[in-house]
């Protein structure tokens, strides 16, 4: 029993040892405990959570608001999708490509479609191109405009999320004109596309391109340079140019760094080279306006350019496309000559790549895809320590990846 | 308890008046206090309840008109006005859910803790002349106290709910709440030293008079910046975008609210309403003449003791607050939210130091020219 009148030893003044059981943070110091101080909260963000846009859990480390590290773990929504395209005949795997990406399906059609193309080595008529190409334009928009409102919504403007599900509304009842479908089209089919253009379609495309431009300066002026959405997004979430080609991102990730790859221009696939030549386009890039190189705006701001310039292409294909077939010479049971080939597209997200090898027979002896989203999300790891958990879910949003392509 | 001080702060209220008048002689002023804090207490209820369902409703049509919606249509009819109602009683329907690792009393606690401070500020708002429940001299004091209990509520309920994503919430509330309270008084002494006053009646006669002659904001160059300040600083009193930090849904799933549901999710749901209306109120009533407007000043001198009167002074009060309560839905559909730090170095770098260069000015030119 301690005496009250006398007063305790003070304590030995110690060097501070960290034993060698202590963690090593992801940000590269030790973490040790003293004997009065606060310990790192860990939780789980998702795999249900507003932010992390699907069934993705990120371990979060944090000190108070300030993330320590974080952890993203992936496949709750693994789906076997490439063995199935080994399992089924050609065509019939077309539409397990639609529900990968499903906020870009008509791109992930066309990037199957062409890859199988090339094995085969047939002739796309005229029209079927400018049709694809339109389609995987107007998808592009609608895509952009999902990540564009979602990325609001993260920040905490919820308005701009309603605006461009307006538009986005038009743009898939446009492509339930087109194929029936309004999420999962499989309209690009091996060969060209499933079926022509209704009547007065190629005006109502116009029509919308006309309204879209229109539109699209409300999202600008609403949220784009929102003085209080650049505080949040500028200078959040820095990807060097440098640290986008290491982590291999693509896309508007590794365009909103300042590197000029696009591969429709890049590496021509359909039409591209012919609107590339053209000079219809151009490839918006990051250039730190607002706060450093490959900042969060960046990448937004890439994003809501990128719907602009799709409107250029769309508008080209519509000022050439003519009457004519609008699929090639494709036998009923589809068999596919032996060989192989990799065809990568711009997706929305970057570079979707399929590879297709076929031994001759009715289904694919390989099938495997290179997703944009899953390479996009590696980069978080290295983003996520030293910012606030409010900017963590901004750096989240900005990657704007898709669960069901990230797992397949 | 004080009898004699309670009799006094209600003199002159309307309900001990009616009482007194049909009450049998001989009755003792502690039963007619009593009676008269009774009926006071029951109107009170009613009045926040209304006010907060009617400011919900009014919530989902701004921000469905906003958002080119109609919101809720069906519900009794006419664009859909008892939607709040029948999400009320679905609301009480519900399962009482209280998380196995929770803190119980705390939990229980928070929700009623909240709610009866919006009730305690509400006591000293003067809605018309004669038309308050206590006609307390420190009324703003009360008020602020009252407010800031609403608070320790938040952060109770944070830390009661046994969750991460509510220790944040709570976390946050606790940082921020310094940051916006300072701004929030400091701005109000502005009006105060212009009215002289703490008491809102007072405060409230002394704005009487043709349109906007003798509304405070008028009375001073000090006036529309202490206005700014205090709106942004009730904003975030409110816990309103775009300093919802502490319920941010997309980053803290519902922040300190997330554990809750049914019936004591929904007091913390009133409460935010019935906050916004008593900010818009004390706004109202310290800048923008209170009950007073041109209509109320149509009204001869001697017709200004009669109900008539004191229904047109209620009914301007409650319209002038709701045009308040209004432009806090329009800024929260149209802005992006804060973070933590940028919230805290605004209220400590900015706003504190503006408000004071206001108070200091107004007492310069309330010194010389008043």
């Amino acid at each position: 029993m301690t005496e009250i009148n006398t007063p305790p030893e003070p304590p030995e003044a110690k060097t501070i040892e960290i034993p060698e059981t202590a963690r090593t943070l992801p940000s590269g110091e030790r973490e040790f405990m003293l004997d009065v101080s606060t310990s790192d909260l860990e939780v789980n963000m998702g795999p249900q959570h507003p932010a992390t846009h699907g069934v993705m859990r990120i371990l979060i480390r944090t000190d108070g608001e300030v993330v320590t590290g974080g952890q993203v773990h992936l496949g709750y929504l693994h789906r076997c999708a490439e063995k199935i395209g080994e399992n089924v005949e050609w065509l019939q795997y077309l539409p397990y490509t639609d529900r990968y990406d499903y906020l870009s399906a008509m791109n992930n059609n066309l990037g199957y479609s062409l890859a199988v193309e090339a094995v085969m080595g047939v002739e796309i008529p005229r029209r079927a191109t400018l049709l694809r190409t339109i389609c995987a334009e107007l998808n592009r928009i609608g895509s952009h405009l999902i990540a564009f409102g979602t990325y609001g919504l993260d920040i905490g403007a919820f308005t701009p999320f309603f605006y461009c599900f307006r538009e986005r509304e038009w743009m898939m009842a446009l492509f339930e004109k087109i194929c029936g479908a309004r999420l999962t089209y499989s309209y690009i089919r091996i060969g060209g596309v499933f079926n022509d253009a209704p009547v007065g379609w190629l005006k109502e495309v116009e029509r919308f391109c006309d309204v879209f431009e229109e539109k699209w300066q409300e999202y600008y002026d609403l949220l784009v340079v929102n003085h209080i959405f650049v505080q949040r997004t500028a200078k959040i979430g820095v990807i060097t140019p440098e640290m986008a080609v290491d982590y291999g991102l693509t896309g508007p990730m590794l365009r909103g760094s300042g590197i000029d790859f696009d591969l429709r221009r890049d590496m021509p696939y359909m039409a591209y080279g012919e609107i590339s030549k053209a000079g219809v386009y151009d490839v918006p890039l990051g250039r730190g306006e607002k706060g450093e190189l490959g900042d969060c705006w960046d990448r937004v701001y890439v994003r809501v350019q990128e719907m602009m310039e799709s409107i250029k292409i769309i508008r080209w294909c519509l000022g050439c496309i003519e009457d004519g077939p609008v699929i090639g010479d494709i036998p009923k049971v589809l068999k596919v000559p032996p060989g192989e080939a990799y065809v990568g597209i711009e997706n929305p997200r970057g570079e979707l790549g399929h590879y297709v090898a076929s031994d001759g027979g009715k289904v694919a002896k390989r099938c495997r895809v290179r997703g944009p989203s899953f390479c996009n999300v590696a980069v978080l790891e290295k983003l996520l320590p030293g910012t606030f958990l409010a900017d963590s879910v901004a750096i989240i949003g900005s990657t704007d990846v898709v669960i069901g392509e990230t797992d397949r | 308890m004080n009898l004699m001080a309670l009799e006094a702060a209600t003199a002159g209220n309307a309900f001990t008046e009616l009482l007194g008048g049909i009450a049998p002689e001989g009755t003792p002023t502690w039963a007619l206090w009593l009676g008269a804090a009774g009926a006071g207490v029951g109107i009170l209820v009613a009045f926040v309840s209304l006010v907060a369902m009617f400011s919900v409703w009014l919530e989902r049509k701004v921000s469905a008109h906003i958002q080119c919606r109609y919101g809720p249509m069906y519900a009794g009819g006419w664009h859909g006005w008892a939607q709040t109602l029948a999400d009320g009683v679905k609301l009480l329907l519900k399962e009482d859910m209280i998380p196995l690792g929770a803190d119980k009393p705390l939990f229980m606690l928070a929700p009623a803790l909240v709610l009866g401070a919006i009730f305690g500020a509400l006591v000293a708002l003067p809605l018309a002349p004669g038309f308050f429940f206590a006609d307390v001299n420190m009324g703003l004091f009360l008020i602020l106290a009252f407010s800031s209990l609403t608070t320790i509520g938040v952060v109770m309920a944070g830390w009661a709910s046994n969750s991460k994503w509510s220790l944040y919430g709570a976390m946050r509330e606790a940082a921020q709440v310094v940051a916006y309270e300072v701004p929030l008084g400091v701005s109000l002494f502005v009006p105060l030293m212009v009215a002289g006053t703490f008491s809102l009646t007072e405060a409230s006669a002394a704005q009487a008079g043709w349109f906007g002659m003798h509304w405070f904001i008028f009375q001073n160059p000090f006036m529309l910046p202490a206005f700014i300040i205090f709106f942004i600083a009730a904003l975030a009193e409110t816990k309103r975008a775009p300093f919802d930090l502490p319920e941010a849904e997309s980053e803290l799933v519902a922040g300190f609210m997330t554990e809750y549901s049914g019936i004591r999710w929904s007091f913390f749901f009133m409460e935010e309403y019935a906050a916004m209306f008593l900010m818009s109120a004390v706004g109202v009533v310290f800048f923008f003449g209170g009950y007073h407007s041109p209509l109320t000043a149509l009204f001869p001198e001697e017709a200004t003791t009669g109900l008539l009167y004191q229904l047109v002074c209620a009914g301007t009060l409650i319209v002038k607050s709701f045009v308040g309560v209004f432009v806090m839905m329009w800024l929260r559909w149209t802005l992006p939210r804060l973070r933590i730090d940028q919230v805290m170095s605004m209220g400590y770098k900015y706003l504190t130091p503006l408000a004071l260069v206001c108070v200091l000015g107004a007492a310069i030119w309330e010194t010389i020219f008043a």
